[in-house]
């Protein structure tokens, strides 16, 4: 047989790179990165068997190749496509790509409630990423939206089942990360939910991943629920020694105050790997430590320039000094109001609460 | 430089005598206020009477309500984002099963604060609201003798309820509309 380290070469939108046999167009097109890479939803590179379900990777392959050029007469899934030699690939240069991707971000929206503004995912959504830069600003359904009951699934997660778009990645989660999978998709075709079977809790070590890799706000942290908006929060990177996991987080705060815990994302949206192992985070680091206190900072993360979580300028944030008093002798200056004893505001301190406040939280404090 | 055709040369010479007593220019000025006696007069005896907004005037904000007198807001937090003056702040709150009648969506905003001695009235705040749950009225922000009376809270930026109170309520879209003086 030939050598095992021949390396195949694939062309990309033009743009040509050398991967080891065995690869996927996906990621050969991610080793290149940047607009190249084609979006995925229900692909995540740390779970085996993921991908092939929400044909949002779909690209055109103009020439198999070396040995037979002839071009693939269908768009293919690049998640699941494994490169030829001398394969050429069009993802954004082709205009069947972009129509294709357009009609599958139509029918990806066909039952989201696109309830954005309530949604805890907005801001750091791969779905409304995805709608923006590939959908269409209309939708041709007219029928009523499936909808489905709340279902509880234990203290710490918070299943919204109308936003989920069946990408089974929290499934593989489950099976992977931890001992007993509890849930998974029940029913099937436009009836297919996740559930757990029957009103079981999800209470697996690991489970809280199950957050991260959501696409969408399916799965959300319900100790994070309706605390505050993911724009308004500072990312700060942190770890801890934890028995149990990497312990290698980001912290979400606003002023010293922690609201969230999640894993490290990579520039693909997924869970950062350590030493070729991803960096999952166990349910003790995700919910339970909550307080600076209990974390190392190491600095606040890079956050990409586009995403509106970094409007709120953390980063290279210097405080003035204040100079009033120094000018002034050492006086303190006349305030002629300060806000908080005005403001209701901060009167209750949320980030403190285990779950999303109601109206009982606000009514303790006026009795 | 010239930038414009327009440019005169100033007169820097010494007046004469004559010109020292100011007669013609005294009898200039005259004349201009005689003509004023024969003219419309600018003014209008306000607080009695006023002048009518533009239509497209931003004035004091109002929290909306549906019709069925749920409030709109999910404290989605675009305002807040959008306000070049940081004068929005608030805090979510889950609806209670038992509120659907109050809120019209799942999550609400418990407070939701103005500061109107921040707010630069630019109407940002209404072109990022998803929801149709704030806007600019036709008035604004009445005098007050403290600034702490400027810090608008909930109960004063809430439309009045459609069902509860229908006058107030038509006031008040009445005053968006710009129909109102």
């Amino acid at each position: 047989m030939s050598e095992p380290s021949k390396l195949f070469k694939v062309t990309i939108d033009n743009i040509t790179v050398e991967v080891e046999p065995g690869t996927t167009i996906l990621m050969a097109a991610r080793k290149i990165g940047g607009d190249v890479a084609p979006p995925t939803m229900c692909f995540y590179s740390k779970l085996k068997g993921s991908g092939g379900k929400c044909r949002t990777c779909l690209v055109e392959v103009s020439a198999g190749s070396t040995a037979d050029p002839r071009p693939m007469p269908k768009l293919v899934a690049s998640c699941r496509t494994n490169v030829m030699d001398g394969m050429i690939v069009k993802n954004i240069t082709s205009e069947r790509v972009l129509d294709a991707r357009a009609g599958v971000v139509e029918f990806l929206l066909l039952n989201h409630p696109l309830d954005c503004p309530i949604c805890d995912q907005a801001g750091e959504c791969h779905l409304q990423d995805l709608g923006y830069e590939h959908g269409k600003a209309g939708t041709r359904y007219e029928f009523k939206r499936r909808t489905f009951e709340k279902e509880d699934i234990g203290p710490y997660i918070q299943l919204h089942m109308t936003r989920c778009i069946l990408c089974y990645r929290c499934t593989y989660v489950a099976d992977q990360l931890t001992n007993n999978r509890v849930h998974g998709v029940l029913e099937r075709g436009d009836h297919a939910e996740i559930s757990t079977y029957i009103s079981k809790s999800i209470d697996s070590e690991f489970s809280g991943n199950m957050i991260d890799v959501c696409p969408v706000g399916a799965l959300t942290d319900k100790t994070f629920r309706f605390k505050n908006r993911v724009w308004f929060t500072k990312p700060v990177d942190a770890h801890r020694d934890c028995p149990t996991c990497c312990g290698k987080v980001t912290l979400w705060q606003r002023g010293d105050d922690v609201l969230r815990v999640t894993a490290r994302k990579d520039e693909w949206g997924e869970v950062q790997s350590y030493d070729g192992k991803p960096g999952w985070i166990c349910n003790t680091c995700r919910f339970d430590k909550k307080h600076t206190a209990d974390w190392v900072i190491e600095g606040p993360t890079k956050i990409d320039r586009h995403s509106v979580i970094s409007q709120g300028h953390y980063v290279g944030l210097q405080q003035p000094k204040e100079t009033v008093q120094a000018v002034m002798g050492g006086r303190a200056p006349k305030l002629l109001m300060d806000i908080h004893s005005v403001s209701d505001v901060n009167s209750v301190d949320i980030s403190a609460l285990p779950g999303p406040a109601t109206s009982k939280t606000f009514d303790k404090k006026n009795q | 430089m010239q930038l414009t055709q327009r440019a005169k040369q100033v007169d820097r010479r010494p007046m004469t005598f004559v010109e020292s007593l100011y007669l013609w220019n005294i009898a200039k000025g005259m004349w201009i206020t005689f003509t004023h006696l024969f003219k419309k007069r600018p003014t209008i005896n306000y607080p009695e009477q006023t002048r009518s907004f533009s239509k497209v005037f931003r004035g004091l904000h109002v929290l909306n309500r549906d019709a069925e007198g749920r409030e709109n807001c999910t404290a989605c937090g675009l305002c807040a984002v959008a306000c070049p003056a940081e004068a929005i702040t608030m805090e979510a709150a889950e609806r209670l099963p038992g509120e659907e009648n109050l809120y019209r969506e799942e999550k609400y905003a418990a407070k939701y604060e103005i500061n109107m001695l921040r707010c630069i009235f630019c109407g940002l705040c209404e072109e990022a609201c998803p929801k149709d749950a704030i806007y600019l009225s036709q008035t604004f922000a009445p005098a007050n003798y403290g600034r702490k009376g400027f810090i608008y809270k909930k109960d004063e930026l809430l439309i009045p309820h459609p069902v509860n109170d229908p006058q107030g309520y038509q006031k008040a879209r009445e005053e968006k509309s710009g129909k109102v003086k």
